[in-house]
């Protein structure tokens, strides 16, 4: 399953953080980021809930850049 | 702006001033001392303090390496060493300071062509003005059911692909297909979404959902065109993953070896200036002219290509088409229009129009596309009274009474049958002889037309350093030969089946060398596996036809051919602008680093190193967007 998330971030280097923090969370596939877009595309693996993965997608990527925000 | 950028800017203009205004202020002296660093605090704490917050999270999260932490370092070590030594302190408000500006600038100027580029792609209707029994009806396009009726008034975009039904009008299709000739519509004829009606007011019947429109469909797509990242971001964000920790590091060892060796050698270790070049090194650190200005090259190039109507479904797909050396065509559709038409008439006994007429009358009740080409050409609204006793003549042709005489129309089979002597014909195409009261009157070429600029379009793409074009084609080779040497393609196969097309591309492909790219150019209706299988699939005259939008890499909106030239320029103009980009930013930073460790570059050097190039960079990718003279 593929969705399509809006966020918000302010540069370049961050959303590539974002990047990395969100493929290396349970439950996510492949996660590619969009910083001039603004746009997250997660691919979950096979069975993952998104309703429970996207909380830890959000709390990965707080950590590396505290100043993110992804809506879902 | 937003307020966060206005924020920043009140910040910056308040940070400047007070440091100007310090710097008239007499604070010299003993005592002054610790008063001097309590008034240059205040500046930098008005413009620092969210980055040093960030700084603080940053070590507290285990992610030290961010630019935050770096700026927090260099600045109030440069606080320190004015601390312990030199008593000058605007240097570490300054760094912070430009540290700041830069920012803002990137924020403004990223949202900017973000902005603009969302604005070429304005296509997405906000409603439909649903006709009910009441009146019209504002509602979601969402909402809109298939078969509705809706109305576009003048300024309105068409927000349901569908048919009109009623009233005339001209529409701009600017926005689909680049193209700014506007299109005029009557009833009975289709519209798409994403057109914007200019002056009449529309009835139109959808023939589509919403989610599946044309504008959708675009959308959707140029939307998604992001998550396939070419190999020059992923080089980018690699690079910025391991840039940053070395050059901390190179940093620290600056700082401990530089003074340690000068000991070893029974020098003085000057503690003080090497932990200055470190700080330095730390500012120059910054990956992020490099990181910001890549994405933003290719977002500016996708979004120049497609408000001259050629869509590009990812920047790997832009990177590819820039190094094409082998297009390989489809001919019916791409080449050729794809509709047949009367090329010539030949050994006529009876003036030109008169013959046409004849076939045309003969052939009124056929719907075959050589009948309808017959039709087009005579061009006159047919009488179907002067014609009877219609007689089709499978595989050969017809026989009718138009006005009271006897006439047949068909191929040499049929005039073979009626025992009628006829002339050969040696042109291209398919021959259609006319006989009258058992007498030949000559015959008709009927061809499919080669597109206008077809012939423009192959030398355009050889001045762009195409080195091979093929064409592949179903036609007979004679025909196919015939367009091939019009147009100046140097290779043609032809009588290929489908599955042919396939697994030519697929020799062709090995015969390229590994670093050219190969390219196939159809008209999508049944070319999906051959657009698929070549490096760029790229489909023309793509509007309106879902196959073509799925299965190809770049999507041509209106089906000029020159627009295979203009892509490859706009994508070999973006790549150029990547690789400026690329070298300029790495190369000044590795210059100033150099010079950061020799000592020659002060922190006003390591600020532009970082804000500078950014600046520079930025204003560089945006001139991607500029893709009129391509």
């Amino acid at each position: 399953m593929k969705k399509t998330y809006k966020i918000d971030v302010d540069c370049a280097n961050c959303a590539n953080k974002m990047e990395v923090a969100a493929n290396s969370t349970a439950g996510v596939k492949q996660a590619t980021v969009n910083f001039m877009t603004l746009k997250m595309v997660v691919e979950f693996d096979e069975g993952a809930d998104p309703k429970s993965v996207m909380p830890a997608v959000l709390n990965a990527c707080k950590k590396v850049e505290d100043d993110c925000e992804i809506f879902f | 702006m937003n307020r966060k950028q206005k924020k920043t800017l009140i910040r910056i203009l308040i940070a400047a001033a007070l440091l100007i205004a310090l710097h008239f202020i007499p604070l010299q002296g003993e005592g002054l001392r610790w008063v001097k660093l309590l008034c240059y605090l205040v500046p930098y704490g008005i413009i620092g303090y969210d980055v040093l917050l960030k700084a603080g999270k940053g070590i507290r999260n285990r992610q030290p390496f961010d630019e935050c932490f770096l700026m927090a370092v260099a600045t109030i070590g440069a606080l320190a060493m004015g601390i312990l030594k030199s008593g000058d302190y605007v240097e570490a408000v300054a760094v912070m300071l430009f540290y700041q500006i830069g920012e803002l600038f990137q924020s403004v100027a990223v949202g900017k062509s973000r902005r603009s580029i969302s604005e070429l792609m304005d296509i997405r209707p906000d409603y439909a003005n649903l006709v009910t029994e009441a009146g019209t009806e504002k509602v979601d396009p969402d909402e809109v059911e298939i078969g509705s009726i809706i109305q576009v008034a003048p300024g309105e975009k068409v927000p349901i692909d569908g048919t009109v039904v009623e009233g005339h009008s001209t529409l701009n299709t600017a926005a689909l297909t680049g193209e700014s000739l506007p299109r005029s519509v009557k009833p009975g004829e289709d519209v798409l979404s994403g057109f914007v009606n200019m002056t009449g007011v529309l009835k139109v019947q959808t023939t589509r959902e919403f989610g599946e429109s044309t504008a959708s469909k675009i959308l959707n797509m140029v939307e998604n065109a992001s998550s396939l990242k070419s190999r020059s971001e992923a080089f980018i964000s690699r690079f910025a993953r391991v840039y940053t920790p070395v050059v901390c590091y190179a940093a620290l060892a600056l700082a401990v070896l530089g003074p340690v060796i000068r000991l070893v050698m029974g020098m003085s270790p000057d503690w003080m200036d090497w932990l200055m070049r470190a700080l330095t090194f730390l500012v120059i650190s910054c990956p992020c002219a490099l990181v910001i200005s890549i994405p933003l090259s290719f977002f500016a190039g996708i979004g120049g290509a497609s408000s001259a109507g050629v869509l590009v479904k990812g920047s790997n797909y832009l990177e590819a088409l820039a190094s094409t050396r082998t297009v390989v065509f489809d001919k019916t559709g791409t080449m050729t229009e794809g509709v047949f038409e009367v090329a010539g008439v030949h050994h006529a006994t009876v003036p030109t129009d008169e013959l046409i007429e004849m076939a045309a009358y003969a052939e009124c009740f056929s719907s075959h596309p050589i009948s309808e080409s017959l039709r087009r050409a005579y061009g006159k609204e047919i009488d179907e009274n002067r014609v009877r006793d219609v007689q089709e003549i499978s595989g050969k042709g017809v026989q009718a009474i138009v006005d009271g005489r006897q006439v047949a129309v068909g191929n040499e089979k049929l005039m073979q049958a009626l025992g009628v002597l006829y002339e050969e014909c040696r042109s291209i195409g398919t021959v259609v002889h006319v006989a009258v009261d058992g007498a030949y009157c000559g015959h008709i070429l009927i061809a499919d037309r080669v597109k206008p600029h077809a012939a423009e379009a192959i030398t355009a793409l050889k001045r762009r350093g195409v080195t091979r074009t093929v064409m592949l084609t179903g036609d007979r080779p004679e025909a196919a030969e015939q367009v091939a040497r019009d147009l100046g393609i140097s290779e043609v196969h032809a009588g290929l089946l489908p599955q042919d097309k396939v697994s030519m591309v697929e020799k062709l492909l090995n015969e390229k060398s590994r670093k050219d790219v190969l390219a196939f150019v159809g008209d999508g209706i049944n070319d999906a596996p051959v657009l698929t299988r070549a490096d760029v699939g790229i489909a023309m005259g793509a509007l309106g036809s879902d196959a073509a939008i799925e299965a190809a890499d770049i999507v041509l909106m209106d089906d000029d051919p020159l627009k295979i030239a203009k892509a490859i320029g706009i994508a070999r103009k973006c790549m150029r602008i990547v690789r400026e980009n690329i070298i300029f930013a790495i190369g000044v930073k590795l210059i100033c680093l150099l010079l950061g460790a020799m000592g020659v570059a002060g922190m006003w050097l390591a600020i532009f190193a970082d804000v500078g190039v950014m600046v520079l960079a930025v204003l560089n990718a945006i001139r991607a967007l500029r893709v009129k003279n391509l």
